[in-house]
């Protein structure tokens, strides 16, 4: 403690403590910084899966009058159930939209017209029929939802289409089959114009696409890769070529499959415009709603569908049929009530998650009074009265490395053992929730002994103090101590088990099944999948209308999963409060 | 089975000098932790009616010893517990003695109070209700009040029996742990160092307490404090290392040590 000695060491430990405050800096500015990246991922995840699934939560129905015609309803004339559930519902829908759309009489319209929605709607007639027989006869309104493709035309997810008010006098010389348009002026101008762009956009498109092969054919290493690459140039010429006579300025503009579809609308009916002259006065076309008079109009609507047709699964007169329907206000955009009251469907507009939503229940259900008893019968015992030996040891070992068990053995295992063995029913919540089960427990048992332990000594001491016994030390006192621990713990296990699709795969659970179990003992045995699995059928489905849906299911399970994190809460504050 | 005289051991016994009869009496009391020996040889007579402080440097086993009349060791994995004690002439240490029915006639508190994380009453009423020592709810309220009563922390708790027992202060929570041990009507009351997380207004009322219930039963406490054993006890013992070193009547252990190792810690050399 000499005085020479004293600022040297202050120095020292100055210099020191700025590196180490700085070095505390550094640490909290990169916690920070990974807080920071998970809320945006977070938000980009959810963001996301809201922006896909918005779409699925609505959908465009068709309202129709049917008439419930006897002999078609009641095939057998004498009103008996089986009789009812043979009648031809369908056909009385078809009907119907003919009466709707007179005009529609060859078999390609009448195709086009009927797949404006899915023949299986015609099954909901019938259970409404049958519930009620007494409808035989009358007419009633059926609404369906109309087919997905429509569906996502109207939603104006497939197809990009415009509508612009016509200029100038327009007259149509006939009101059905091939029609002449002819304008006072050049009224078709603009619509040229913007036909030519797009074609030149094209063109210019799979020219460059052409050029891009050909630079990657004089790279190419292996003759069959040049070759390759050079057919595929070829190709793309060929495509480019098939813009040139839309965008030569001297010869009529021809649409086709791969040009814009140019609709006129004019008089209460369309017409769909097959070639343009090209000072814009005229047009072909051929008539997809009749005209209701062939008189001269100002009153003309261009409607362009920018979309080719080659491009879409939405035809021009689907598009003229839907849009008229809509008009008529048979067509609107509801509540997608089918998405959660329906199961799963091959159409997308009919399939809903409630078959997998009760799978899910009773999977969890199975899983809860398997696992959660006979894990914390476990913990307790491994924790309060087993003798700590080499076998509970052993034991102890055996559980840690079962819960690194990939789930996809413990899939295999209920398919040997449940399925194989026992001979229990495939595709049964019963037997997934078994094998959720073994994939719990070592979970649920692993945190109920982290939660015993927890439980301070002085507390069995005390209760063995007075003269407890060692069970009712732990069952009335170390018990409900452990007890937001346990709960908290075996909840994660739970919710871990909730999202597991793998195991369930192994068991047949990943099977389409039309319909829902029944919520109750006799579901257990029934074939049906779960939540995680519904998202993983959907996500591999072709149909673009399921990705909507697979994010709508996504959202489901996610809002699932918070509930029974928020239940596991409550129940944590509700023990906690007590003590 | 350890013979009484083992070979290091440098037991001195004192004879009886106080007026009541023995109540708790050790033979070659021997205890392994594991493979190592915390005890040796211990012979010693406890008399009723009276306090007996053990004293000695961390350790020197005296909470061991304390834990061996209610077998509380049994609930150690690696505890084992060789010699004899008998309460009342009755051996504890034989196979047909009950830990849970000796543990209700040999009372235990503790170093820190542990109330359970229940309502005072709960905590009071507790032991009688496991035991079936009251028949209905009055009679279960009288046990809690009497008790409470004897605890000396009635009046602060009277009105608010209904409140968890963590809620009290430190001191209160050991009144209520001793309440706790009354209530089933214990023969002998054990305490380990229970005054070592309390004040000292808390433990010179602990302190009275334990002089009051001096009148009904035999009290055996543990304790690192002199003063403490000086003040509360009639009879005490000096461990060290495992051994008994010195027992006799308090007054003459303080004032008149006969081993060295005795005075020395009392006269605060080592310890």
């Amino acid at each position: 403690m000499t005085d020479t000695a004293r600022p040297a060491i202050a120095d020292a430990v100055r210099q020191r403590l700025a590196r180490r405050h700085r070095a505390e800096g550094r640490f909290q500015a990169f916690g920070i910084g990974a807080i920071v990246l998970a809320i945006t991922f977070l938000v980009v995840l959810l963001g996301t899966i809201l922006i896909q699934a918005s779409g699925a939560f609505t959908h465009y129905t068709l309202t129709l009058p049917v008439t419930l015609e006897r002999e078609i309803a009641d095939p057998r004339g004498d009103m008996s159930e089986a009789s009812l559930r043979r009648g031809s519902y369908n056909q009385l829908i078809q009907t119907s939209l003919q009466t709707e759309f007179p005009a529609a009489s060859s078999r390609a319209e009448l195709r086009e017209l009927f797949g404006l929605y899915s023949g299986l709607n015609a099954a909901s007639i019938m259970r409404r029929v049958v519930a009620d027989p007494s409808l035989v006869g009358t007419d009633i309104a059926v609404t369906m939802p109309v087919n997905h493709e429509i569906d996502l035309y109207l939603k104006g997810v497939t197809v990009e289409e415009s509508f612009r008010a016509g200029s100038g006098m327009l007259t149509p010389d006939g009101t059905a089959g091939d029609v002449m348009l002819s304008g006072a002026t050049a009224v078709f101008a603009s619509a040229i114009e913007r036909i030519r762009q797009q074609a030149i956009e094209g063109r210019d498109a799979s020219l460059a696409r052409a050029a891009r092969l050909e630079a990657d054919a004089g790279a190419a290493e292996n003759r069959d890769a040049r070759e390759a690459a050079l057919a595929a140039a070829r190709r793309a010429r060929d495509e480019a070529a098939r813009f040139d006579p839309v965008i030569d300025p001297e010869t009529p503009v021809t649409l086709g499959p791969r040009t814009a579809s140019l609709l006129v609308r004019i008089n209460g009916g369309v017409v769909a415009v097959s070639s343009l002259d090209p000072d814009g006065r005229s047009a072909q076309g051929r008539v997809l709603l009749p005209l209701q008079s062939a008189a001269g109009s100002r009153e003309w609507t261009e409607w362009v569908i920018e979309t080719p047709s080659a491009g879409r699964r939405v035809t021009d007169q689907q598009a003229v049929y839907a849009r008229a329907l809509e008009e008529r206000g048979m067509v609107d955009r509801r509540f997608n009530t089918n998405l959660f009251f329906n199961a799963d469907s091959r159409e997308p507009e009919l399939a809903g998650v409630l078959g997998a939503f009760i799978g899910s229940v009773l999977t969890m259900l199975v899983t809860m009074l398997l696992a959660v008893p006979v894990g914390v019968g476990t913990a307790i015992y491994l924790e309060e009265f087993a003798p700590k030996n080499r076998l509970t040891g052993f034991i102890e070992v055996n559980i840690n490395n079962l819960a690194a068990v990939p789930s996809i053995v413990f899939g295999l295992l209920g398919l040997a053992v449940f399925i194989n063995t026992f001979g229990l029913p495939r595709s049964a919540p019963l037997v997934g929730g078994m094998v959720l089960a073994l994939m719990t427990l070592p979970t649920v048992i692993i945190s109920s002994r982290a939660a015993l332990r927890a439980v301070p000594p002085s507390i069995r001491e005390a209760a063995l103090g007075v003269g407890a016994s060692r069970t009712q030390a732990v069952f009335q006192h170390v018990l409900p101590l452990a007890m937001p621990g346990i709960l908290t713990g075996s909840i994660i296990g739970l919710a871990q088990a909730l999202g597991e699709t793998a195991p369930l795969l192994m068991i047949g659970m990943v099977a389409f099944v039309a319909d829902a179990p029944s919520l109750g003992i006799s579901g257990l045995t029934q074939p049906s999948t779960v939540m995680p699995v519904q998202v993983f059928l959907w996500a591999g489905a072709s149909e673009r209308a399921f990705e909507m849906r697979t994010a709508a299911a996504i959202l489901v399970l996610l809002t699932l999963m918070i509930l029974f994190n928020a239940v596991a809460i409550v129940l944590r504050r509700r023990f906690e409060r007590r003590w | 089975m350890a013979d009484a005289a083992a070979p290091n051991s440098s037991t001195l016994y004192h004879p009886v000098r106080i007026d009541q009869p023995v109540k708790v009496a050790a033979a070659g009391v021997e205890v392994f932790y594991a493979d190592k020996q915390a005890l040796h040889g211990i012979n010693l007579n406890i008399h009723d009616r009276s306090v007996t402080a053990f004293i000695g440097p961390s350790g020197c086993g005296k909470s061991t010893f304390l834990r061996c009349i209610n077998r509380m060791n049994d609930t150690i994995d690696t505890a084992r517990v060789f010699g004899s004690i008998r309460i009342d002439d009755e051996e504890i240490n034989d196979r047909g003695v009950d830990p849970v029915l000796l543990r209700a006639r040999v009372g235990m508190v503790f170093q820190k109070p542990n109330p359970f994380p229940k309502s005072i009453y709960d905590n009071v009423a507790y032991g009688p209700r496991i035991h079936g020592l009251a028949s209905g709810k009055d009679e279960l309220d009288a046990v809690v009040e009497t008790s409470l009563k004897k605890a000396g922390l009635w009046d602060e708790v009277a009105d608010r029996l209904d409140q968890p027992g963590n809620s009290l202060s430190g001191g209160q929570q050991q009144r209520l742990v001793i309440a706790r041990a009354i209530a089933v009507n214990p023969e002998v009351i054990l305490m380990d160092e229970p005054c070592s997380a309390l004040d000292p207004i808390a433990t010179a009322r602990i302190e009275e307490l334990i002089d009051e219930l001096r009148e009904n039963y035999c009290l055996i406490i543990v304790t690192h404090s002199m003063a403490q054993a000086a003040r509360v006890s009639q009879m005490t013992a000096f461990f060290h290392l495992g051994h008994l070193v010195e027992y006799g009547p308090t007054e003459e252990i303080f004032t008149n040590p006969r081993d060295r190792r005795t005075q020395d810690y009392i006269t605060g050399r080592f310890g």
